[in-house]
């Protein structure tokens, strides 16, 4: 006798309890230290403050040991906990010219004031698989030299100076919150940056990929990347100046564009910028390359219908919680509308056949 | 009915344009357009490829911004500058008083819709609710433009070139729309082919009493369709006049180039 | 989250929900139409029902007593896992019975036992947009609305009859409100749009990944799109119920051997319970004790 599915309630308990035994794994095996990830899965880390947009190594790697290293998960887990934060108030705008360096390249000028630093980079390591590391041993100590004190101003300012690039508009107008205000197309350009800072990384490198490979070429050069602190300052009304509360590490790129000009703009180069959390040099690149491509309009260029340039379609699907929540909610039953398919279907099938008898 | 040019001139344009003018950077789209369109009057634009024809067809049809001038159309409440309309309130005029024939039918059709499907939209648009209504119409349509009535259940994709045109047009002209903007409506298609496109749009005009733009390089066009002719070079509207007068009496050294070029093909 | 004092009744800050609620309320002053709103991100995935989800928590009084369906049925994994969400961050009685509940929050179905005034429904909506598979631009498809554009929804309905001698749609049939605002009434199977209309219920649709919230108030018109000569007409299979004889409830077809040999039986548990409790039975069902 059939009776109907029960036991919802019993198989969710169990499958929790199942999940929880194999995210430990083995339990011969150590047991993997919140510290252990945040210190040596930095990258990681870093991905999922970025896209979490939360600045928390911690809660970061806690998330990353719950979601068992699926930093999709690990994002939604942390975006989960920052909706329910409160409020308590603004940074002062962060000053990237006053950045604290561990690494700082520009493709466009040799040297510069500041200088070029290397940093921890993989950049010109060679992609040999290390078998050292997978016994453990101690790290020997890298060379140090002392920090310099020098201003290290950004490339674009210096750029500036000459006309050559575009000055970006200054206001004083409060910029609108993503996670506050429903995103309504066409948008403006505070709004688009966000978006992208904590759209996937995978979706926007592809998109910045795209462009150069020529759907919406921009000519992108990097005219400079650098990644360090910055200190966070907050200004408290009570005491009418700004205290620093703390530093966040930063990664920024600001491209350095071909721009033939307008009817209303001599030729001069423009920019596209990028500013993630933590080390996170693809995103920043990245997102600087998709954030000029945007910029079609307000610089009166060609729409030549790349992906890229289309803001509707870049934004309405950078984000990875969304893509991913509505992506794998087609595994939950849809017994009733498949129901309704299956009985048109029939009937649409009855009806045709009895039409071909008839016109046999 | 008088027709005759002189009568329509006594009524109230339907558009008129002032000083209309569009730049793409420092190079001129159009500049400095001026014309009265009167109600059954029909419009040439000619003009090589780069002249700023079909800049000016975009701009009046509301698919291009102007950066100076006005565009006035006679609105069943009244004159209106379409340039200055919210774009809500252009788009019920694209889909009610207008209609907007492209080079390429693709642009024009809905190519994953059945012929009938694309006649009848515009129908449906305003309110039609009858299938079998709207299945009639669609067929008397096609029939006008001679597409054969078994072929209303099948897409444009299956269509030749000449047949996507025509079904195009009777797309456009179902509602009666009280001003049509052609874009180089024979553009593309085999002379032979032309011909019959053409015959057929002489009939429609002259029957429905059309008011219309053509924008078109072929002079065989306009001296079919059009009652009067603007001749545009670098953007600039060199020569106007009634159609016959201008092909016939040429005053600028451009039209009779142009005029001189055609008689010798 | 496992220290539930650290959250809020009902999981949202009170200046989520009263952002919420104005949303809601200016649904329930304009039928049909969408109202965009700042959805959050809820500890649940977008798509399994964060928009009825916030509906429902910006709804939610201490006293209310809660039934959440999923397929018509309560015991479905997703139903049970919004339910628990809830008697977790907000404590609320919960219920199976339609007619003990104040809010009902549901996934592709209308309960089949008749809702009453002061009853509200949630649905959780997946794309609000009705127009979105003909036209996939929302800045497009707002003007659309703002119009009245709707000719491209009754192309679509003529390419059905003209390929298929009548209306292909079976769920998620698209509805006018009150004259003015096509709307998606969610997936739920048209047999169940009828049940739309002048219902005495408020209705409340959230879709939280399109960050959208619309609204029924109760009463309301709501026409299923058609064409004068091919009438909607609502549809189920052809059958009973199999355990309680119901003619003319929404059927679940379960396929029970690899025969061929299958079954039809209520999608909404509840409703198909209480006709067994009181003492209908179907071919293929077992008299229940009364409750």
């Amino acid at each position: 006798m059939y009776v109907a599915v029960k036991g919802g309630e019993k198989a969710i308990d169990a499958a929790h309890a199942w999940l929880a035994e194999e995210r430990r794994g083995d339990p011969s095996v150590a047991e993997l230290s919140v510290a252990q990830i945040r210190q040596q899965l930095a990258l990681a880390v870093n991905r999922v403050m970025a896209e979490g947009s939360l600045y928390d190594p911690d809660l970061a790697a806690l998330a990353i040991k719950q979601a068992r290293g699926d930093l999709i998960e690990a994002i939604f887990l942390i975006r989960a906990y920052r909706t329910t934060l409160p409020r308590l108030g603004a940074s002062a705008p962060l000053e990237t010219a006053q950045m604290a360096i561990t690494r700082r390249i520009s493709a466009t000028f040799k040297d510069l004031p500041g200088g070029q630093i290397l940093g921890p980079t993989f950049d010109y390591t060679h992609r040999l698989l290390d078998f050292k590391l997978a016994a453990e041993g101690e790290v020997p100590a890298a060379p140090t030299a002392p920090a310099s004190l020098d201003a290290v101003p950004h490339v674009t300012a210096m750029l500036n100076r000459d006309g050559l690039i575009q000055t970006e508009a200054e206001g004083n107008a409060t910029p609108p919150d993503l996670t506050r205000e429903p995103m309504e197309i066409p948008t403006t350009r505070p709004l688009r940056l966000q978006a992208i800072t904590r759209g996937d990384e995978g979706f926007i490198l592809s998109m910045a990929y795209s462009t150069q490979r020529g759907y919406g070429r921009t000519h992108a050069f990097v005219g400079e990347l650098r990644i360090g602190t910055v200190a966070v300052e907050m200004e408290i009304p009570e005491l009418g100046f700004s205290v620093e509360i703390g530093e966040v590490e930063l990664t920024e790129c600001e491209t350095v564009n071909q721009f033939k000009g307008s009817k209303t703009e001599p030729p001069q180069f423009t920019r596209g910028y990028g500013l993630v959390f933590g080390q996170t040099e693809r995103k920043a690149i990245a997102m600087s390359l998709v954030d000029r491509a945007l910029r079609w309009k307000e610089l009166g260029e060609d729409n030549t219908g790349a992906p890229a340039q289309d803001e509707e379609f870049v934004l309405m699907h950078a984000d990875n919680i969304q893509a991913t929540g509505f992506l794998e909610h087609i595994k939950l039953p849809h017994y009733v509308d498949f129901q309704a398919e299956l009985e048109l279907v029939r009937k649409l099938r009855r009806e045709a056949l009895a039409h071909g008898e008839a016109a046999e | 009915m008088d027709t005759s040019i002189w009568a329509k001139m006594k009524t109230q344009p339907l558009l008129s344009v002032r000083d209309l003018s569009k730049f793409y950077g420092g190079r001129i789209g159009c500049a400095d357009v001026n014309f009265d369109l009167f109600p059954g009057e029909v419009l040439g634009i000619v003009g090589e490829s780069g002249s700023g024809k079909s800049t000016l067809l975009s701009c009046l049809a509301g698919h291009l911004a102007p950066d100076r001038g006005e565009v006035i159309f006679a609105t069943t409440e009244g004159p209106r500058d379409t340039v200055l309309m919210a774009e809500a309130a252009r788009r019920r005029l694209a889909r009610t008083d207008w209609a907007y024939v492209h080079q390429n039918p693709r642009d024009g059709l809905r190519m994953g819709v059945s012929a009938g499907g694309n006649v009848g939209e515009r129908l449906m648009a305003v309110g039609a609710r009858h299938y079998g209504q709207i299945r009639e119409a669609a067929v008397d349509w096609l029939g006008r433009v001679e597409i054969a009535a078994d072929r209303v259940d099948d897409r444009p994709n299956a269509f030749s070139g000449g047949m996507q045109q025509r079904l195009q047009i009777a797309r456009n002209l179902v509602t009666g729309p009280r001003l049509v903007f052609m874009d180089e409506p024979t553009g593309g298609l085999d002379v032979s082919v032309q011909a019959r496109l053409l015959d057929l749009l002489r009939g429609l005009v002259r029957e429905m009493g059309l008011s219309a733009i053509i924008v078109t390089h072929d002079l065989a066009v306009v001296r079919l369709l059009a009652d009067r002719l603007m001749v545009m070079k670098g953007g600039y509207v060199v020569e106007q006049g009634l159609t016959d007068q201008v092909l016939d009496d040429p005053q600028h050294e451009y039209t009779q180039l142009l005029v001189s070029s055609v008689l010798q093909v | 989250m496992t220290d539930q004092s650290a959250y809020n009744f009902a999981y949202l800050d009170e200046q989520t929900k009263r952002m919420i609620r104005r949303a809601i309320l200016k649904g329930v002053a304009i039928p049909g139409y969408q109202v965009p709103f700042a959805s959050r991100e809820m500890p649940m995935p977008y798509g399994w029902g964060t928009g009825g989800v916030q509906v429902t928590a910006a709804c939610l009084v201490p006293e209310d007593r809660l039934k959440v369906i999923d397929q018509g049925a309560d015991d479905t994994t997703n139903a049970v896992s919004i339910r628990r969400f809830f008697q977790r961050t907000a404590g609320v009685a919960v219920t199976e019975a339609t007619e003990e509940a104040t809010v009902i929050q549901t996934r592709h179905r209308i309960p089949e036992t008749p809702l009453t005034e002061g009853q509200i429904l949630v649905y959780q909506v997946p794309i609000p947009e009705p127009l979105r598979f003909l036209e996939p631009r929302e800045t497009e498809t707002r003007k659309m609305h703002e119009l009245e554009d709707y000719g491209l929804m009754h192309v679509k309905l003529y390419e059905d009859i003209s390929r298929h001698g009548q209306i292909a749609t079976a769920y998620d049939y698209p509805v006018k409100v009150e004259g003015r605002y096509v709307m998606d009434p969610s997936p739920i199977p048209k047999f169940d749009n009828p049940k739309l209309v002048g219902n005495a219920a408020i209705q409340l649709f959230g879709a939280g990944r399109e960050q959208r919230i619309y609204a029924l108030p109760p009463y309301s018109e709501a026409i299923s799109l058609d064409f004068e000569d091919y009438p909607f007409a609502a549809s189920k299979a052809d059958h009973a119920c199999d355990l309680c004889a119901a003619p003319d409830s929404y059927l679940d077809e379960v396929i029970t051997d690899d025969q061929g040999s299958r079954m039809f039986v209520c999608s909404d548990t509840d409703f198909c319970a209480s006709r067994r409790k009181a003492g209908h039975v179907g071919p293929m069902g077992t008299p229940m004790a009364g409750g």
